[in-house]
């Protein structure tokens, strides 16, 4: 994909995008006068996202007549390399926040780690496994213990039990 | 002035009440680091670790997060010298003459200038901050919704006008951020607004560190994987004791340029849309005009590295002036900070000055002694920041993405908006290389609320009258300039059009 075909589809989601708000801005509330009210709910949201179709159609427009950068740009929108590297680490992230409904949080974490360190960043067992160790400990003590924000575990929960002793 | 100087005082001692000099301390530090590595700025620092000052009283937090601002202006130049890739995009002018000096085996003056000059730059903005908030907020006092309205279409039109980038672009950035402000309960009438597939997570609406953290914290870290692809060399650097004691003795040779970008830099910094970046690209453009000898920029000239290291560091403190008096960021670092005000029950802008005295006085004194400290701190750390620098990026970036992702749960504890965060993200990267601008997005969620509730009851007074804005001499006066500058670059075209004809 060119970064020419890229600002075209971006440009065509975000006024379809405009459009779904402006829609979601008539649901149940009013975009006109309330008597004694002043402007209805639903004015001020869909007035924007107006504003925003009406902005993407602007984008539209130039990007027809050449007059952005982009739009005359014949450069693939990304490189393979670019597509290896961000990718893999989008999927990371996806995968960790997934394990956070299942394994928990500090399991995750851990996972997270031994992959992204090992096996993408070619670093040594050592250095993966102390930071994968160490992250979600230092993590516990802070969030657990000194802010009290209990972190999500998920099934894990049971294991966390003699931990809540020493901190509590 | 006496009572400027009575509450400076306090200001300065409550900042050095143990917890608050040890919280300065660490946020001058961490900000160092943040700002040396490359892929981190202030606004990244500030939005991931923003959570963690939950722990701390409100002024202690703010005095954390003002300190790793300040820190990182500081920091941005030790990337940009030693690796010739700045560390964070308001130290893009430090390159120009940094990498050459460090090329010509003065890596170490270089970095003793930036410290030097940010130091300076430091001191002459918070003096010009002290002077200029108390009348400012003072007289901001009689705002009413009409004014505040309109001063926040003034803040967004600046981006129009002077950022540069793609202007639809840049309204459809601004246009959103407002968007995703209203998303969650009406408060006016209680009502749910734009809860997408009726999934229960919008009902408390879309945390603006959300947002901030998505697009500053994941978006850029895979904005900088792209670029660096996860790896980065840095320049040798040979610092002892006894050279920078002797770089030290050559501030005088740069004074000048130094308070030229440091006035510089407080101005420009004071503007929404400009700050920091296009504050020192100024100091040093206008450091080269003046200058006996223009041609020995861009190889190695110390006033290169001076200019725009006051200036950013100047600017950061400017940013600030509008934030606190007027209740409008003059960056997104101060845009952030103030979402975080928000959070812990202070609403910035002219009555903060009257109701939270000692908030207000204890964040511009510790502006000083967090300006001494960093000066001390950057240059006893010079030697470790070179050995951190050259740590590979994929540690730093897996360890980014987990501060990201506690930091993206803790303010509303629900996994609904860390999920929300990883969608900004990628979106926000995506946006990004298309070059949609990502700022106002931020500006424009913190001050939506805010910006909205001004509106409705202006229109409520008036009964639905616009023309209500035009009516009041003042808000007349900041819609008259908004519009000008919101066509300001349309002129610009025009002119040159015209001028092409002549030809």
């Amino acid at each position: 994909m060119t970064v020419r075909t890229a600002e075209l589809l971006v440009a065509v989601l975000l006024a379809i995008l405009s459009i779904g708000i402006m829609f979601k801005s008539t649901d149940g509330l009013t975009i006109g006068w309330v008597p004694d009210a002043g402007p209805g709910s639903g004015a001020w949201p869909f007035w924007l996202s107006a504003g925003m179709l009406a902005s993407c159609l602007v984008t539209l427009a130039r990007w027809f007549l050449r007059q952005t950068p982009e739009s005359r740009s014949e450069e693939p929108f990304m490189t393979a390399e670019t597509v290896q590297i961000v990718g893999i680490t989008i999927a990371a992230l996806f995968l960790l926040l997934l394990g956070t409904h299942f394994i928990g949080i500090y399991f995750s974490i851990a996972l997270f780690l031994i992959f992204y360190l090992r096996f993408l960043g070619g670093h040594s067992w050592i250095l993966t496994l102390f930071l994968a160790l160490a992250a979600p400990i230092g993590l516990f003590f802070f969030f657990e213990g000194a802010l009290i924000i209990p972190l999500p575990k998920a099934y894990s929960e049971p294991l966390f039990y003699p931990l809540y002793d020493l901190i509590y | 002035m006496e009572a400027i100087l009575e509450h400076l005082f306090t200001g300065i001692l409550t900042s050095l009440e143990p917890l608050n000099l040890a919280m300065l301390i660490l946020g001058c530090t961490v900000g160092l680091f943040v700002g040396a590595l490359p892929g981190l700025g202030s606004i990244n620092g500030v939005a991931i670790l923003l959570p963690v000052t939950f722990l701390v009283p409100p002024t202690t937090a703010i005095i954390f997060l003002a300190a790793i601002y300040y820190g990182a202006m500081y920091g941005g130049a030790v990337s940009s010298i030693t690796l010739g890739i700045p560390g964070a995009s308001t130290a893009v002018a430090t390159v120009f003459d940094g990498r050459p000096m460090a090329q010509n085996g003065q890596a170490d003056f270089a970095l003793v200038t930036a410290a030097v000059a940010s130091f300076i730059g430091g001191t002459i903005s918070v003096v010009l901050f002290t002077l200029f908030a108390p009348p400012l907020a003072a007289f901001a006092l009689k705002f009413g919704p009409q004014e505040e309205f309109t001063l926040m279409v003034l803040a967004f039109a600046t981006f129009i006008g002077l950022s540069g980038d793609d202007i639809p672009k840049t309204v459809f950035s601004i246009l959103i951020g407002l968007v995703l402000a209203t998303v969650g309960l009406d408060v006016v009438s209680g009502k749910p607004r734009l809860i997408f597939f009726d999934i229960d997570g919008f009902f408390h609406g879309i945390n603006f560190l959300v947002l901030a953290i998505g697009i500053y914290g994941i978006g850029e870290m895979l904005w900088t994987l792209e670029t660096t692809k996860g790896d980065v060399q840095a320049h040798a650097v040979k610092a002892t004791l006894r050279s920078i004691l002797r770089s030290m003795s050559k501030v005088r040779s740069y004074f000048g340029t130094t308070v030229l970008g440091s006035l510089i830099g407080y101005f420009v910094g004071i503007l929404p849309a400009a700050g920091a970046t296009p504050g020192s690209l100024m100091a040093y453009g206008l450091a080269k005009t003046f200058s006996s000898d223009p041609n020995s920029f861009g190889k190695g000239n110390p006033k290169g590295v001076a200019a725009p290291e006051s200036a950013n560091n100047a600017a950061s403190t400017g940013s600030m002036l509008p934030m606190l008096t007027l209740g409008i960021p003059g960056s997104p670092t101060t845009a952030i900070l103030l979402g975080g005000m928000i959070i812990w029950g202070l609403r910035p802008g002219p009555l903060l000055f009257v109701e939270h005295e000692e908030f207000v006085w204890g964040l511009i004194g510790s502006l000083y002694i967090a300006n001494f400290f960093t000066l001390i701190i950057n240059l006893a750390f010079i030697p470790i920041f070179v050995r951190v620098l050259s740590l590979k990026f994929t540690i730093l970036a897996p360890m980014i993405f987990i501060l990201c992702v506690v930091g993206g749960f803790a303010p509303t504890q629900t996994m609904h908006d860390v999920w929300l965060m990883l969608l900004f993200g990628v979106a926000g990267y995506l946006l990004r290389k298309l070059n949609y601008p990502v700022a106002p997005m931020v500006l424009a969620i913190v001050l939506g609320p805010l910006a909205e509730q001004s509106l409705r009851q202006s229109l409520l007074g008036s009964r639905g009258d616009m023309t209500i804005f035009l009516q009041r001499p003042l808000s007349g006066l900041f819609l008259g300039m908004a519009v000008l500058l919101a066509l300001y670059p349309l002129l610009i075209r025009m002119r040159e059009r015209l001028r092409e004809r002549e030809r």
